[in-house]
């Protein structure tokens, strides 16, 4: 007999873990369900294993000090051979891990999936979709650069407004009065203890009941859910048109993920690892801080929501969701699995994902954020200054030097925070175009304190030309009759 | 098999077990809870007066940007012991010094003396030279630090991470001296 066989022989003796093994990979599994509808829970399981690995490489270097992490991780980046493919492959594995598992929750619940008898399955995806969203942004502190210490530095904003606890909760998350060595501390010790702890307990819950219920049937419009027959009825499906997990199905899950891992390969070596950005120096006040793609949506959020809202919103909604998430099996746990016949079902996901991602491609462009160097890197277009009087112009000057065009575009160039000005004069008249540059309102400062009589008059001189050829300028028409004066 | 009824000496042997564990459990708690909340203990306490320097680096009517290191500095704090802070030199005595963190969730606002309005680059917050909120998201001007001037240095008290919770807690203090 060869040697590993023998040594085969030899384990099976004392551990005894074969039949359970042959048990689990053959047992039996609906026919429809060996589809690659079904691949995606096994990829993120695969898609963890690849995190765990690149991450204990990268625990052998990483210092989880505010004062050498930076150092480090720029030292992994050019000196330590392949340091930066390591760095590369666990940045985007994350990405692909919350992407995969996002997916995976969308696929069941419009399979229906977490109905009776898979509650407690789908309680313990939802924790591992939070727990993931937790290893995504604890792993993006660890990066400790510019970003990470703003996006703490948010986090602790939300922290803060919690009522009555929120100072010490405070403390807690920084482990100090301010963003420093022990905050850098905590995270690591959350990103790499104790976060992932709890998750391979989940999975493993997860993936024993995934075996114990067996694998949710393909859903067919009219067969429903009721807890009195269904555990009978799908035995009786596993017994009649069922077929061993292996090979059946487990082909399928192999194949997508190997795709899986040849993708986070590919995203790697061509896209290199994410960061670090600037030192995490809060001096260096010249930063644009992101947070990650992922959280890219709450960010776009934070700029959408009216300032009184915004604290109950942040403290309230995720406790609904989580709630409603909870208890959704609970909710509707019988009844019709086929999405064909739950339009609900189906609308939900639509106007989740259409939210989610109009709020990400929001979040990537910020139109709500200020352009810091239009005023100075902007020139004013010809069209608006051909023809125009010396007051006109000097107009021209103050909104440039007065950094209007840091909100303001013209021609299509210059901030997106206020309105285009190309036809403001068609719809400001000018006693309205005084009122809004002295007084503001309506999210606009007023600049009152700030231009003199003579910059203000001028100013609105020119903002009065800015009106497209052929469209005549805004009248208060009541004022010829009033004062019989001509403006 | 025996059944553990047969056994009422051992089950209460086990029990006895349990409560001697349970009780150890119990007395390694206070450690535990002490150590996790030392932070939030210790922190209550530090607060400090630092220099920002000799009052000329700040003109007169002007708003510059100063830097001091944090009182109370860990050794693996590195840079982040490094803050700043906008000093606003009113006249002769009277200053205001502002946080650099944003009212809305923390980012560094920048001052720009042209339009005299302090930007924020993260969601557009917007603050008028006294640190009075002017538009955006923020629900309340800058977080101003408490000065003194020592002989002819200028002075402020420093202490938690300036947040939007910790701006309104000592709104709520003062108003209620």
């Amino acid at each position: 007999m060869r040697l590993s066989g023998r040594i085969g022989r030899w384990l099976e003796a004392r551990l005894g873990l074969a039949a359970a093994v042959r048990e689990s990979l053959e047992h039996p599994v609906p026919r429809s369900s060996a589809s690659w509808a079904y691949v995606l829970g096994s990829g993120a399981l695969t898609i963890f294993a690849f995190q765990l690995v690149t991450g204990v490489l990268l625990a052998l270097l990483y210092v989880p000090s505010a004062a050498e992490a930076w150092n480090g991780l720029q030292e992994m980046n050019r000196q330590i051979a392949a340091g930066w493919y390591i760095r590369a492959l666990h940045g985007w594995g994350s990405n692909f891990m919350v992407a995969v598992v996002l997916l995976h929750m969308v696929q069941v619940f419009l399979f229906g999936a977490y109905k009776f008898p898979r509650e407690l399955t789908w309680i313990l995806g939802v924790l591992l979709l939070l727990l993931t969203l937790g290893m995504a942004f604890t792993g993006q502190v660890l990066r400790f650069d510019q970003d990470a210490y703003w996006g703490i530095g948010i986090g602790a904003s939300i922290t803060s407004r919690v009522p009555v606890l929120g100072s010490t909760l405070l403390q807690l998350l920084l482990g100090g009065p301010i963003i420093g060595g022990a905050t850098l501390s905590r995270f690591f010790a959350l990103h790499v203890f104790v976060v992932p702890g709890i998750l391979i307990g989940c999975v493993t819950l997860h993936v024993l009941l995934v075996l114990k219920l067996g694998v949710n049937e393909w859903p067919m419009p009219g067969r429903i859910v009721r807890r009195s027959t269904y555990l009978q009825d799908y035995h009786r499906l596993t017994e009649t048109d069922g077929v061993p997990f292996a090979p059946y199905a487990i082909w399928k899950d192999i194949a997508f993920s190997g795709v899986m891992v040849l993708a986070i390969i590919v995203c790697a070596a061509v896209f290199g690892p994410f960061g670090p950005t600037g030192p995490p120096d809060p001096t260096i006040i010249q930063t644009t801080p992101h947070p990650d793609f992922f959280f890219l949506w709450i960010y776009a959020l934070l700029s959408y929501l009216p300032p009184a809202a915004e604290t109950p919103v942040l403290l309230v909604a995720p406790v609904v969701v989580l709630a409603v998430l909870l208890l959704l099996p609970f909710i509707a746990g019988e009844g019709e699995k086929s999405w064909r016949r739950r339009p609900v079902a189906v609308l939900s996901v639509v106007l989740v994902a259409v939210t989610l991602g109009a709020l990400t491609h929001l979040g990537l462009h910020t139109p709500w954020s200020p352009e810091m160097d239009a005023w100075s890197s902007e020139p004013i277009p010809d069209s608006a200054l051909a023809g125009r009087t010396a007051l006109q112009r000097w107009g021209a000057v103050v909104f440039q030097a007065k950094q209007c065009r840091n909100c303001h575009a013209l021609g299509g160039r210059g901030g997106h925070r206020g309105p285009a000005l190309d036809d403001v004069a068609v719809t400001l008249t000018y006693d309205q175009l005084v009122r809004q540059v002295i007084q503001g309102g309506g999210n606009m400062p007023a600049y009152g304190k700030n231009l003199s009589p003579a910059e203000t008059t001028a100013l609105v001189a020119f903002l009065e030309t800015l009106h497209p050829p052929g469209q005549a300028r805004a009248r208060d028409l009541s004022l010829p009759a009033v004062a019989g004066s001509e403006r | 098999m025996t059944t553990p009824e047969r056994f009422p000496r051992r089950r209460l042997l086990v029990r006895l077990g349990l409560l001697f564990n349970s009780f150890l459990a119990l007395l390694l708690a206070i450690p535990f809870v002490r150590y996790l909340s030392s932070p939030a203990l210790r922190a209550r306490k530090d607060t400090g007066w630092v220099s920002l320097g000799s009052l000329e680096r700040f003109p007169t009517g002007q708003t510059r940007l100063a830097t001091f290191r944090n009182p109370v500095v860990g050794p693996s704090d590195g840079p982040t012991a490094r803050l700043a802070c906008w000093v606003r030199h009113i006249e002769a005595d009277r200053f205001q010094v502002f946080a650099i963190n944003c009212m809305h969730l923390g980012c560094p606002v920048r001052w720009f003396p042209q339009s005299s309005l302090f930007l924020c680059p993260c969601h557009g917050g917007a603050y008028y030279a006294d640190g009075s909120r002017a538009s955006g998201p923020p629900e309340r001007g800058l977080f101003e630090y408490r000065y003194r001037i020592t002989g002819a240095e200028l002075e402020i008290e420093v202490g938690a991470l300036p947040t939007p919770g910790l701006a309104s807690a000592r709104r709520g203090a003062s108003s209620c001296a």
